[in-house]
């Protein structure tokens, strides 16, 4: 019953030395709003060249809406939207010249497909007339976004489109996305937000080049270890060395304030922590036991990968 | 296509800069290559030192004043101020008239005429003699023809094409090939890296655009630009320096739209092995502007360069279509005059066609 809309097999690709991409397999299905989640360095912009064919990977294949990447390059470039991750719209034009700009070179108007970014729009209207560089950083987002839909794809690519944009602005983007889902629109973005993973249908963790799962938001939660506790003292720099010390310990990291810490064990008793700080000399112990975040499984996920090289 | 040449057109006006480079430069280059940089001999001052001062000296100094190339600062009486007249500086030659100057010319059937320049600047001392003894020469042929008997040898010397030896006239072609290079290869250089540098170009290949479709949306406006340039130098090449036209008009504009499609064509592959627009701007001014100066004959006689910077000259287009222009305008020479130069532009415009195309990538390098 699901369709395919992007089937990446095994792609690798380097840029002189540097391993960008080490072995990516991932299925896409239509209609999705997927999400790749990851730091900076992880590999999603090359992995979205790639997509969108301006990039040939060093081996490997991907296919978009059943196109391959490098033979029907012409293909892809006919039924994607593409938003790079860096602001690429024309800082000169106004916000009506550059959509009248895209649609023109789409060979289509800016109202053939209007209902699909009318709502969007709607919040350019006032900034019609002013020169795409002057936009605030959500006005700009939201008019590449409007360019990126002008011809009705069936699928878009979003690299980083909410980087470096206010909390406020980022929830109406995430809001406008799921719209443009529930439109046919297959959806495919990447975030270096792990909050924002949550509001995807299915996500890939990535790091330095690899994936480390890809899964629904839900299901990598709950396929993650129940002992997870927030742990502080009075003396917070020696916590982590210490805490790693404890049998079976998975995984020990700084977030926030406190330190995160996972036992394999699933009949470990939290008590054991403060027994055991409280012998080490630590006053001001407080440990509660949290319901694990995306944030939380990368970091694991991050942990073990590294366990895994160094073993 | 329409579109993108629309939006094209909206970058250039929009950017003070652009069109300061694309309209205020021809002008004041026109301007400044016609008067300022000029060998020509104009109104040079000179002295005149008479020890005769009889009817025919006289005549011999109005006409050596009426012919436009020489303007009295001084009457000297002795020798002993020549010097100080040179020292003065506004003076570059003293013509010295001896004793008896008729009457010797009368009756020995010759007289003697001291020219005295000052070499401090070869070029003009030398120049400035060769036009007095011209004047000289004609005036005693004058003379002697009114006079009949003895047969002087009449040496006469035609500047041709440009008999006035008007500098304006070789700096004119120079100066519309420079232009037109620089506007038509550099800004389009310039422009296509602005794509690439501004992220812009990711968007555009990511799209149904064929490279010749970006390319061409690209070229078109500054065909056009240059174009209307080329047509304002030559207005003002024939207004202000009245410079002739004695060819075809038409086959003049044929010819610079030839030489302004072979620019581009290389401004496009410029652009396909730069990145950045600072590296486009650099590119074009060292691989084209210098060369374009120096080795096109503009300012420096090919002739006279050494054998590997002639051979050097031969690559440069620049240099086949100043002698396009020159054959045009001042000889008002056809195209079978120089369908070879022709024939080379069209070769040149087609290497660098086939070789953009074939650079220019469909993705990201």
């Amino acid at each position: 019953m699901k369709q395919i809309a992007v089937d990446i097999r095994d792609i690798r690709k380097s840029y002189t030395g540097i391993k960008a991409l080490q072995g990516i397999n991932i299925q896409i299905n239509s209609g999705e709003l997927f999400g790749f989640i990851g730091p900076d360095g992880a590999g999603k912009t090359s992995l979205f060249h790639i997509l969108t064919s301006l990039v040939i990977p060093d081996s490997g294949s991907a296919t978009v809406a059943g196109y391959d990447t490098i033979h029907d390059y012409r293909e892809i470039r006919k039924i994607v939207g593409y938003m790079p991750g860096k602001f690429s719209l024309y800082q000169d034009l106004t916000v009506d010249e550059n959509l009248k700009f895209f649609a023109g070179i789409f060979r289509t108007t800016i109202h053939e497909h209007f209902e699909l970014y009318k709502d969007i729009f709607a919040q350019l209207e006032p900034f019609r007339k002013r020169k795409a560089g002057q936009l605030s950083g959500g006005m700009k987002q939201k008019l590449a976004l409007s360019c990126a839909l002008v011809h009705k794809p069936q699928l878009l690519f979003l690299d980083e489109p909410t980087t470096g944009v206010d909390a406020v602005s980022r929830t109406e983007f995430w809001e406008i996305l799921q719209r443009i889902k529930y439109m046919g629109i297959t959806v495919i973005v990447s975030t270096p937000y792990m909050d924002e993973a949550a509001l995807c249908d299915r996500v890939a963790l990535m790091n330095k080049g690899s994936i480390m799962a890809v899964n629904s938001p839900e299901n990598i939660v709950r396929s993650f270890g129940k002992n997870l506790y927030a742990v502080k003292s009075e003396q917070m720099f020696p916590l982590p060395g210490l805490l790693a010390t404890i049998e079976h310990t998975k995984a020990v990291y700084r977030s926030g304030e406190y330190i995160h810490y996972l036992n394999e064990k699933d009949d470990f008793d939290p008590v054991l922590i403060e027994i055991y700080l409280r012998a080490c000399g630590h006053g001001m112990i407080q440990v509660h036991q949290i319901a694990p975040s995306i944030e939380d499984c990368f970091m694991v996920l991050m942990q073990q990968s590294k366990a895994q090289k160094a073993a | 296509m329409k579109g993108f040449i629309y939006k094209e057109f909206l970058h250039i006006f929009r950017d003070p800069r652009t069109m300061l480079i694309l309209f205020g430069m021809p002008i004041v280059q026109v301007l400044l290559f016609g008067f300022a940089i000029t060998n020509e001999i104009n109104n040079a001052g000179i002295a005149i030192l008479d020890e005769s001062k009889d009817e025919m000296s006289i005549a011999l100094t109005d006409k050596l004043l009426a012919s436009g190339y020489f303007t009295l600062k001084e009457n000297l009486r002795s020798r002993d101020e020549i010097e100080a007249v040179f020292r003065k500086g506004n003076t570059s030659l003293v013509v010295v008239f001896e004793p008896q100057f008729s009457s010797r010319f009368i009756r020995e059937g010759q007289a003697a005429v001291q020219l005295i320049a000052d070499a401090s600047d070869p070029n003009t001392a030398h120049l400035l003699s060769v036009f007095a003894s011209g004047i000289i020469r004609d005036f005693s042929g004058d003379i002697s023809i009114i006079n009949k008997p003895p047969l002087t040898i009449r040496i006469q010397t035609n500047m041709l094409y440009n008999p006035e030896l008007k500098g304006v006239f070789m700096f004119v072609p120079g100066t519309i090939t420079v232009l037109l290079m620089l506007i038509s290869a550099m800004m389009t250089s310039i422009s296509i890296a602005k794509e690439k540098e501004m992220g812009t170009m990711e968007v555009l290949l990511v799209s149904p655009l064929k490279t010749w479709q970006i390319v061409s949306g690209k070229v078109v406006p500054y065909i056009l630009l240059s174009f209307i340039n080329a047509l304002i130098i030559l207005l003002l090449a024939y207004t202000v320096f009245a410079m002739p036209l004695r060819g075809s008009l038409l086959l003049l504009l044929a010819e610079s739209i030839l030489f302004i499609v072979m620019a581009l064509t290389m401004g496009i592959f410029i652009s396909t092995i730069s990145n950045t627009q600072q590296q486009a701007m650099l590119l074009s001014m060292f691989a084209l502007m210098l060369p374009t100066i120096l080795l096109s004959g503009f300012i420096f006689p090919v002739e006279n360069m050494p054998d590997a910077l002639q051979y050097l000259s031969h690559v440069m287009p620049s240099k086949w279509f100043i002698v396009i222009i020159k054959q045009i305008m001042l000889k008002g020479l056809g195209i079978t005059y120089f369908w070879k130069e022709t024939l080379i532009l069209a070769l040149m415009t087609a290497f660098f066609l086939i070789m953009s195309i074939r650079k220019f990538n469909v993705r990201l390098a």
